[in-house]
């Protein structure tokens, strides 16, 4: 029974978050040091680049976090700190990319192909309903030698 | 017509190798810089070595300057070193330094050791001025134009490839 916790444990154990803030980074004030750690899990670490300031070692994610908490504990409100981080290094520097103008084929093109493929069979179903409801007869348009191929394969499911 | 669908994912194919074989080949480390065409940002640097001038944002205009952004500890650092020493042989173009969380002592020595080809360096222990810059790695190289506009960023060394084809005819379009 204990072992089967002890591997339970270990197998929940990477799932706590390992992140990089250092303990004398750590804001006095709760409420500050939660928006901080908000703020810094969607900004982008400029050397290491698919990791956020929160979690990386490298040194200027660590210079970047103890920025964004000065600029927190002198009053700047979240998107003010965002700016001034964008002002500098671009929106690249937000993990999620910002919604406007130069990104909206990156929001809408996924939705925009879907609709286009729904769009695109729901014609094709409906045109062959209708061809079936005008009461002709599909197979009529097929090669002799592909009639013949599907007759065979009916066949083949007959016992 | 109904033909026509079978070539529709070769079609795809094609436009997906192209976007791949374009997309593959840049360089996701090389960003651009969101201070293009900018004004250089503000900043004041005390000197690396007493006595001498530091560097600051009013320094920069008047003409085409380069500021480079450089530190003992960076080993490509020292790999353009050569090409700025050769640079300020031949170019009377100002070449200004940004020393980046350096330990002063190591940077004066590297400088000593090697040649020091900046007429002006300020010295960035918090490595702040480089965050004003949009700095994220050293070295990082940044062509100033006489309206004291960033108009390039080279972010990695300099080799002499990238000076005799980017950086000296740059300077000589902005010198115009």
């Amino acid at each position: 029974m204990r072992a089967l916790l002890i591997c339970i444990a270990l197998i929940l154990a990477p799932l706590t978050s390992a992140n990089a803030v250092l303990p004398n980074e750590v804001l006095k004030d709760p409420l500050l040091e939660k928006r901080a750690r908000a703020l810094s899990k969607n900004i982008r670490c400029l050397v290491c680049q698919n990791q956020s300031i929160d979690d990386s070692n490298a040194d200027l994610a660590r210079d970047l976090r103890i920025l964004v908490r000065e600029r927190l504990t002198a009053g700047d409100s979240d998107t003010a700190v965002l700016d001034f981080l964008i002002a500098r290094y671009g929106d690249f520097v937000m993990l999620k990319p910002p919604f406007k103008g130069s990104t909206y084929i990156l929001w809408f093109g996924p939705v925009g192909i879907f609709i286009i493929a729904v769009i695109g069979l729901s014609v094709f179903f409906r045109r062959r309903q209708r061809l079936i409801a005008q009461g002709e007869d599909l197979t009529a348009r097929l090669s002799g030698d592909e009639r013949e191929r599907l007759a065979r394969l009916l066949d083949e499911d007959r016992p | 017509m109904p033909r026509l669908i079978f070539i529709l994912p070769l079609l795809l194919f094609g436009a997906i190798a192209v976007y791949f074989a374009i997309g593959l080949t840049k360089d996701p480390r090389n960003l651009p810089s969101a201070l293009i065409d900018k004004t250089a940002p503000e900043f004041t640097l005390p000197p690396l070595r007493d006595g001498e001038p530091g560097l600051a944002n009013t320094d920069l205009g008047g003409e085409v300057k380069i500021v480079n952004v450089f530190a003992s500890w960076c080993v490509p650092c020292k790999l353009e070193h050569p090409v700025f020493m050769r640079f300020s042989q031949q170019n009377d173009t100002p070449l200004y330094g940004i020393n980046y969380k350096n330990i002063k002592s190591e940077a004066v020595a590297w400088l000593s050791q090697l040649g020091d080809p900046y007429q002006r360096i300020g010295f960035d222990l918090s490595g702040r001025v480089g965050i004003e810059w949009g700095v994220y790695g050293v070295p990082e190289t940044y062509i100033i134009d006489k309206e004291g506009r960033i108009r390039y960023r080279h972010a990695g060394p300099i080799l002499p490839k990238v000076m005799k084809e980017t950086i000296l005819p740059l300077i000589t379009e902005l010198k115009k």
